[in-house]
């Protein structure tokens, strides 16, 4: 009987690397789910009154712009801090 | 283990680290909302308040989650 090391091991490496494939995929739905807990708590500060029976339109709409400026605050930050970075060095 | 266990205990640790994140920020805003000064015990408008304050929670992540969700595809779509 032979045994054929070389498709064995061939098959287990192709099993890895789709077990890692699988894991990177849950962890990209696990960092959204994580900005969207972020998010939450700071929009709900800037936008919720009392609590009440229902969410109204107008809360709807400040939680999504919220989400939306948190976004553009944090890239104008980043690419601001990048150009600070480049042009001064940081002392 | 097979690759298909080992994805199940993934999953599951993945949603209860998700579960417990969501459940402290929950609880701190509920309680900044809904108890004044802490009395004996949490009364009825209390129990009450804390009840709704989880659904307007629930509501306000839920609607977070489509905004930010429809940004990452328009982000997508211009690349």
């Amino acid at each position: 009987m032979a045994f054929d090391l070389s498709s064995a091991s061939a098959s287990a490496n192709a099993e890895a690397s789709e077990l890692q494939r699988m894991i990177a995929v849950e962890q990209q739905k696990a960092q959204f789910q994580a900005q969207v807990n972020t998010f939450t708590d700071v929009c709900w500060d800037k936008c919720m009154d009392k609590p009440s029976s229902k969410l109204d339109s107008r809360t709807e709409t400040c939680l999504a712009s919220c989400v939306e400026r948190f976004i553009d605050t944090t890239l104008t930050i980043t690419n601001r801090f990048t150009h600070m970075a480049q042009k001064g060095g940081m002392h | 283990m097979d690759t298909g266990t080992i994805m199940e205990q993934v999953k599951v640790q993945i949603a209860v680290a998700n579960a417990q994140e969501l459940l402290q920020r929950m609880t701190d805003k509920c309680f900044k909302k809904c108890i004044g000064k802490p009395g004996g015990t949490l009364d009825n408008s209390e129990q009450k308040c804390i009840a709704m304050c989880m659904d307007r929670y629930m509501d306000a992540w839920n609607t977070v989650s489509r905004a930010y969700n429809s940004r990452l595809q328009r982000e997508r779509a211009r690349i």
